[in-house]
């Protein structure tokens, strides 16, 4: 479309529109700049600025709670996000590339619901349940959090996993098929290979969504159960330190590049 | 059959239909584990809260197992303890009324900022177009108690935007922004707006700009065709949108209990009061499935809205 106009520009102006965006872009980056910055701060103060350093980096580091709540949530994530991740995998092969079948249409609903559902309903209705079973069996460990994440990650993890699929036609495994190979072998060797770069970005959703959790885990957890962003948002109701503002410059980093990496991965598949 | 394959003319229908009988179970099968996590943790949880509804309240939490239908009635009515006369709850009516209030206005907003910056990435060149996308997608995908506090941080008295103005002597004393509902309205305008690009985007792309030459050559001006051309054209992508702002927005819990402080509650924020000082738990289930009919209505509209896009 572009190739036969050669200046479609004064056509797809609109005046005022290009101030707009740029307006909103600067609003999406400048709150995340003096929160950084004052990480860096010397003082004690969020607000006044004394000179740079890295103590509330060192605080931070040297903080057992801290400490104790990020490998929390790397634990939690990494469990979450394997689960998921097996699971939205084979939903997303049990759903794609097939003849319509009855209930596929429920099938779709009960996965997208934690997407659907908002989070402080599920996180309540949570709550209740597992208060039951935690009265029931007296059990409070980490299967609460884990079984609870796995399940808002499903959605995040099947999304990418099923539109990959829906891009890969069935030649390639009906070609296995026909030189004998048995079901399993033909997807081991030719099915998951394929699929594989929509796995990885769908265990890379799945993870960070879960990291980034803040509602459910405040309802699931037991005491002593704090993940990093349940243990920032208590902090926040009591005299806030820069040591937040170096915990969330960490945060924001490995978001940035995880979502980096997905994008590139999501790239390839169409180069 | 209209199949390509080469064994449609053979006879062995009988063995297809019973191969396709098999795929079906294997691929219901597959769903099953899935299905399962889910119906333990997502949906299976919200029909014990209905129950819970129907609960008495227990005296340090939790519920006795008696028939009661006042957490039902407790959600928009207040029955006097000393008269027994009934009135309209107002402390409750009030943060509905404020979470409707400031959802609309974050979709709004949303919506008046997202639009142009979705139109303004959908006609940048194909080759720098996936570049303003990741610019969108990545403070979507960075946690939201982060952009939360990031909030917190530049609308405080001594935040930027008010040290900015005193410098500039605009102002004489901070503005009082923070706890705040223009704070709770900043604050999910700032988190939720990449779901309003995102989704208009999607539209945008597929928009054919000949049309749009079209009511050029035809003399439109140029609000003319942005109403009567683009706005009908995107309008899927504009309403998927809005719902993907709204929803959450309603459902709003970290971002008002950090910007609004503890007297500017939303529904969340009720929500999760009657489970902790409130020791309410049916009246908390009652709240949260009110919550959750609204979610469903602005759902069902949507899709209406979808389906007659399409016919």
């Amino acid at each position: 479309m572009a190739v036969a106009r050669q200046k479609p520009f004064v056509i797809r102006h609109m005046p005022g529109f290009p101030t707009l965006a740029i307006v909103c872009f600067f609003a999406l980056y400048m709150p995340l700049v003096p929160l950084v910055i004052y990480s860096f701060n010397a003082g004690n103060n969020i607000a006044l600025w004394e000179g740079i350093s890295f103590r509330w980096y060192v605080a931070a580091w040297d903080n057992e709670l801290v400490k104790a709540a990020a490998v929390r949530s790397l634990v939690v994530a990494s469990f979450a996000s394997f689960f998921a991740t097996i699971l939205a995998t084979m939903a997303a092969l049990g759903t794609t590339r097939t003849r319509a079948y009855r209930g596929q249409t429920t099938i779709y609903a009960l996965i997208n619901q934690p997407l659907m559902v908002p989070e402080i309903v599920t996180a309540v209705a949570l709550l209740i349940l597992f208060a039951m079973i935690k009265e029931a069996t007296g059990y409070h460990g980490y299967a609460y959090l884990i079984i609870a994440h796995t399940a808002f990650c499903i959605p995040f993890a099947y999304l990418p996993i099923r539109a990959r699929l829906e891009g890969m036609d069935k030649t390639l495994e009906t070609a296995a098929a026909d030189l004998y190979a048995r079901p399993w072998p033909t997807f081991r060797r030719v099915t998951l290979p394929l699929m594989l770069p929509g796995i990885f970005a769908g265990a890379m959703l799945a993870f960070v969504i879960s990291l980034d959790d803040v509602v459910i885990t405040e309802f699931v957890k037991s005491a002593g159960q704090d993940t990093l962003p349940t243990y920032m948002l208590g902090q926040l109701r009591r005299v806030i330190t820069p040591e937040i503002n170096a915990i969330s410059s960490v945060l924001l980093l490995i978001s940035v590049i995880l979502v980096t990496l997905i994008f590139f991965l999501s790239r390839n598949k169409t180069a | 059959m209209a199949s390509v394959s080469p064994y449609s003319n053979a006879p062995v229908l009988d063995l297809e239909a019973l191969a396709r009988r098999r795929e079906v179970k294997t691929n219901v099968l597959l769903t099953v584990p899935a299905l399962t996590v889910l119906v333990a943790a997502a949906s299976g949880p919200l029909l014990i809260m209905l129950i819970f509804s129907f609960l008495t309240p227990g005296d340090y939490g939790g519920v006795k197992w008696e028939l009661s239908f006042d957490a039902w009635f407790q959600v928009v009515l207040h029955r006097d303890i000393f008269d027994d006369t009934i009135s309209l709850a107002d402390a409750h009516l009030s943060i509905l009324w404020r979470s409707v209030k400031l959802s609309f206005l974050t979709t709004l907003v949303a919506f008046i900022l997202g639009f142009p910056t979705a139109y303004f990435i959908a006609t940048r060149p194909p080759e720098t177009r996936n570049i303003w996308l990741f610019l969108v997608t990545i403070p979507f995908w960075t946690n939201l108690l982060i952009r939360t506090f990031a909030i917190l941080e530049i609308i405080r008295n001594q935040g930027v935007i008010n040290s900015a103005l005193l410098g500039m002597g605009l102002i004489d004393a901070p503005l009082d922004m923070l706890y705040t509902d223009i704070a709770i309205l900043l604050g999910m305008t700032y988190v939720y707006i990449p779901l309003m690009i995102l989704p208009i985007y999607a539209s945008m792309e597929r928009l054919d700009f000949r049309l749009v030459e079209a009511g050029y050559d035809l003399y439109a001006s140029r609000w003319k065709v942005l109403k009567r051309i683009i706005l009908p054209l995107v309008k899927p992508g504009v309403i998927a949108g809005s719902i993907l702002v709204f929803i959450p927005s309603l459902g709003a819990y970290v971002t008002p209990r950090v910007l609004g402080g503890g007297k500017n509650l939303m529904l969340g924020n009720l929500i999760e009061l009657q489970f902790g000082q409130g020791r309410n738990w049916p009246l908390g289930a009652a709240l949260s499935l009110t919550l959750l009919v609204i979610v469903m209505f602005a759902l069902i509209f949507y899709v209406r809205s979808a389906q007659r896009e399409t016919h």
